[in-house]
This record gives C-alpha cells, structure tokens and sequence, in this order.
C-alpha cells in the first residue's frame, strides 16, 4: 500500500511531463511555417542565420515559455485559493485581482502612459492594478490579526464589480482605437515580444511552485475546515496569509503579462483533483504541469485554426475547458 | 500520586461582547476520565475550545503540563493534546488519507512523506475503531458515524497525553457509542491516556467517567464538580436542567443512572 502510492504518484507524475513534452513539440512544430518535427535538432544545433532558427527562437520558444508558465502559474493559484477557500467554485479571478488589472491597463491606454515609458507600461499598470486589489482585499480582510476567509472571497469579488463596472465606464467614454486595444488586452493573449517579461514570468511561476510545496501539508490539513488544521498544529494564520499572497502573485504576474484567460485556473485544478486525488503533495505539481500543457495546446490551436488571423486564447480555453470538463462530469459519478 | 496535566485558573471567555463562562478554575488530573455535563447553551464546547487555541480566554490562565498553551507551540502541543470535534467536517480524502494526517504534527521540517511508522500507526488505530475497512473509501461517503469513528483514529494516531472529545457518541448507535466508550475507557487504562470530554447524556457520562463537571448555564459558573455520585443527584438535576428525574443505581455497574419522570407518571406518583 505504501509503495502503491508513491508509485501511482510517480507514474501520474512520469505521464504529465511526457503530456508536457509532447504540447512544447506540438507547440514548436505547428504554425503558419510549418517545422518537421524531424527537422528541428539540425536547426537547433547549426540553423543560426536561418528564417527557420529565428522562428523557433524569436516568436514560438518564447510564445511557448509563456503559455507554460501562465498556464501553469494560473491553475496553481487555482489549486491554492480552492484549497484554502475549501471552496470549488473559486478561481484566481474570483479575488478581483483581474479586475484591478485590467483597472490598470485601461487606464494607462487611456491616458496614453504607454507613450511615456514605453510598451513596458502595459504589463506595470496591469501589475500595479493587481498589486493594488491585493492590498485592499488584504486589509480589509485582516482583522485582529487574522484572515476571515469568507469576508475574503466576498470582498473580492465586490471589488471585481466594481472595477469591471469602471472599465466599463472607461471604455464607454474611449475612443474607438482605444476601446479596441483595451479589449483586445482583456480577452488576453500569449504574443508578448518583450524577452524579459516572458523570462519574469518564467521565474515567478516556478518561485510560486517551488514556495507553495513549503505550505501543501498545510493545505491538507486546511481541507479539513480551520479548527481540525489549528488541532492537528497547523499554524492556519500564517499559512493563510503566505498562501494568499503567493496565489495573488501568481495571478498578478500572469494578467499583467498575458490579459486576462479565462478558466485555466477553474477548470485544471478540479481536472487533476478528479485524476490524481485532493492530496496538496502531488495536487500541485499536477495541476502545474497540467495547466501548462493544456494552456500550450489551446494557444497552438488559437492561432491556428483561423490562421493566419489569431483567436483570442481564452476562447478556446473556455470552449475546449468547458465542454471537456462537463462531458467528465456528466460521464463520471464524481463529487466536488 | 496524583499530578495535574491541565489547569484551568479562574478562566472567563465567551464569543465578542457575550461572556459564556465565568471564573471557571478545574484540574485535570493524569490518567482520569473527566467529563464536561450541562445544559444546552452550558458552555461545555466553549471550555473545551479554550483549551484547543480556538478561543481566547478574556480573563484567566490554561495551563498545560505547567505551562501557559499560549507558550507553547503549535505543533509541539498537537503532539500532546489531540481534539475529535462535534461534527467531522467530510472532505474529498480517503479514510486512510484522513486518519494518516493525524501525523501531521510529527513531520519534521522538509519531511514530505509519511514514514512506515506513521502507516503502521495509522493502520493499528483504524483497527481498533472499526474503520480499516473504510479505509479506502472516501471521507463524504461514509455514514456520520463512521466519520466520528475515523475522527477518533484520527486522535489516537497523533498518540497523545491528553485527549479531548467533544460529544463522541452523538451520532452513533448504541453498539458504537459503547465500542467506543469502553475503547476509550481502555486506552485510559492501557495507556493512562486522559480523557476530558463533552458528554450529552447524562448516563453515558456517569458510567465512563472518573469524574463530572456540571456547568451552570444560569451564570455560566461551574455547578459541582465531583464524582458521578456526587454530581449526579435529584436536586442538582432538578436546578440545572430544570426537569424532575429519579436517580437508582445502575443494577451492573452500581453507577448512578438517571430516569426520566414524563409528566403523567409524576402526576400519578404525587397522588
């Protein structure tokens, strides 16, 4: 039995890094020049100076380090915030910190700040946006020193409302060009030229990977409701409190880096909880491999199922998260 | 010899503004059986409560083996006291995984896996409540009864010195609430494992405890602390729940056992 469980893990493990591999090839071959997958040690190794070298190395490698990174950025903060919340519905959204970014980002199209400090502008508004919403969920939800996770999830969704109502607002008194940068910003998108924000990304999605796995036991213990967890020695306060604030990091970094793409983070962490079971230890890792490779094949498919024009990538990871998820669910006898 | 595991010392505390125990000062003693009994509303799970972090005492001292719990830390004190609450919130984990966190508070830092003894463990005390067999089912789709018995491995895995029960038997049938009371009686007596629990009813109360606390919920003080014999009398009852009852001695144990006296047989008993 012991051995059973570790091995399961490790199998689960051995099958979504092969699941990943395959989606970076898939990734790296498809598009409008198409790259035989046989071809691509040779352009690798002795390629440099050629049209095919600088399409893998200037537009896919980087789409593709991004699409892995939110995608798999997103649905460990969806794993974390269900976790904690021991709420399913929850998602990295559900807190406002999307809202508060796509605050920032209209306001910086608006007021043309992209004009002064370069296109740097967009992913810092969005960033200082999120930044912002985290700072006043925290607050206000902080009392006496301790995290009321209910009035939590209440305010932030409240603050949601609100700054989607003022984005609202800024987009009916925008301009048309405005308004369509604006939108195109919301609906979200992997194709971010600037090398140093992708590696950003990158990075702090594997920072938050690597600090969540200090807290997994913690959030074992969490989806036992916070008394059992302060009675099995879990210091919930604390644990609370870091968890959030990696989760929110996480989901910061992604919207300010990619828009806003839906359902990534709702729709993995209950895929890999059905698959792999609640237990935080391999919870995590999975829905992290898993949201990157899911994230990596829906961007393949948005950019070229229409090609050469691009669907936003949030439609797909909707339609393709949504019908595959209800299709489980509805085949399956499971319980949230 | 008799030594005192936990002191209470003229503890009041309550939810915000409302105080719900007054001036509260008890000792559990090493190796007893100590029952917490009172009305509804009483305070019995508040008391209980402020002994397990989750409630602040606003005034007065809770001392564990001599030290304030507030000193000690967390896990150290899970290692040594361990609680099995009213109502077993069921999560999505298997009855194994769920009685193996029980260990949590003996994972070192960076542990990440359970050891073979933590397994072992976790296997022998699912054999003692019944629930191995459940073991591989999951948390939500077993009965409320079985999730309390599994709530008990749960403690028991964490090997504690002092065990906290709030209201053990409440969901379970009469088979169950006497496996598991005899269990606990004989852990206490195998392992000198004390006990202090919330008990409902009175009878099981008297039967497995060394000794009671009767709970005022007039004044939220404590009404009579003592044992089975002494708490448990006619007029007591009568003042605290409010409700006329006939005390004889249970024939087997020689335990005091309570009747009640519906209102008819009253009525005729008068005349």
């Amino acid at each position: 039995m012991k051995n059973g469980k570790r091995k399961n893990w490790f199998s689960m493990l051995l099958i979504l890094v092969i699941l990943l591999l395959l989606s970076c090839i898939f990734a790296l071959c498809t598009g409008s020049a198409g790259i035989p997958i046989r071809n691509i040690p040779e352009i690798l190794i002795n390629g440099s100076g050629t049209v095919e070298h600088s399409i893998l190395f200037h537009i896919r490698l980087p789409r593709l380090m991004l699409a892995l990174s939110i995608g798999g950025a997103l649905s460990l903060a969806g794993v974390i915030l269900q976790g904690m919340f021991r709420n399913p519905l929850v998602e990295p959204y559900t807190l406002g910190i999307s809202g508060g970014a796509s605050l920032g980002v209209c306001l910086n199209i608006l007021f043309k700040w992209y004009a002064l400090i370069g296109v740097i502008a967009y992913p810092l508004s969005g960033f200082l946006g999120a930044i912002l919403v985290i700072v006043i969920v925290y607050s206000i939800s902080m009392k006496k020193g301790d995290l009321k996770t209910n009035s939590m999830l209440l305010i932030g969704v409240m603050i949601s409302f609100v700054s989607s109502s003022l984005v609202m607002l800024l987009m009916a008194i925008s301009h048309s060009e405005d308004l369509q940068s604006i939108i195109f910003w919301i609906m979200g998108s992997l194709d971010e030229p600037n090398m140093i924000l992708v590696k950003m990304a990158v990075a702090g999605s594997i920072t938050g990977l690597l600090l969540s796995y200090c807290f997994c036991l913690d959030l074992n213990a969490l989806a036992l409701g916070e008394e059992e967890a302060i009675h099995l020695g879990v210091q919930t306060e604390r644990s609370k409190r870091y968890l959030f604030i990696i989760a929110s990091i996480l989901t910061g970094l992604s919207v300010s880096v990619a828009g806003i793409i839906m359902f990534v983070g709702l729709i993995v962490p209950h895929f890999m909880r059905m698959t792999v079971g609640s237990d935080h230890r391999i919870l995590l890792i999975g829905s992290f491999l898993a949201g990157a490779s899911f994230l990596t094949v829906c961007d393949v498919i948005s950019r070229t199922i229409v090609a050469p024009l691009e669907l936003p990538v949030g439609v797909i990871t909707g339609i393709i998260g949504g019908v595959v998820f209800i299709y489980v669910l509805s085949r399956r006898q499971v319980s949230l | 010899m008799t030594e005192t595991i936990l002191e209470i010392q003229n503890l009041s505390c309550g939810y915000g503004e409302k105080t719900i125990l007054r001036d509260i000062s008890l000792n559990v003693i090493t190796g007893e059986i100590l029952s917490i009994i009172g009305p509804n509303g009483s305070g019995k799970t508040t008391l209980l409560k402020s002994v397990t972090h989750i409630i602040q005492p606003a005034k007065g001292k809770i001392l564990f083996q001599g030290k304030e719990i507030q000193s000690i830390p967390r896990n150290e004190f899970a290692r040594k006291v361990a609680v099995v609450g009213q109502a077993v919130e069921p999560a999505r984990m298997t009855v194994k995984e769920y009685v193996l966190l029980g260990r949590l508070p003996y994972f070192r830092r960076y542990q990440f896996m359970e050891t073979g003894n933590d397994r072992r463990l976790a296997q022998h005390y699912m054999e003692l409540t019944h629930t191995d067999s459940l073991q591989n089912q999951l948390m939500t789709e077993i009965s409320g009864g079985e999730r309390q018995l599994a709530s008990i491995a749960r403690a028991l895995v964490q090997e504690p010195t002092l065990l906290l029960l709030d209201e053990p038997t409440s969901h379970l049938d009469i088979t169950h609430q006497a496996q598991i009371l005899s269990l606990i009686r004989r852990l206490n007596q195998d392992l000198r494992l004390t006990v202090l629990m919330v008990v409902h009813d009175l009878n099981l109360a008297s039967e497995y405890s060394d000794r009671l606390i009767l709970l005022n919920k007039q004044n939220g003080r404590i009404y009579r602390t003592g044992t089975p014999e002494e708490v448990l009398t006619e007029p007591a009852i009568r003042e605290i729940y409010n409700t006329p009852v006939l005390i004889e001695k249970n024939p087997l144990s020689g335990k005091p056992c309570i009747f009640l006296s519906p209102e008819n047989c009253h009525k005729r008993e008068l005349i």
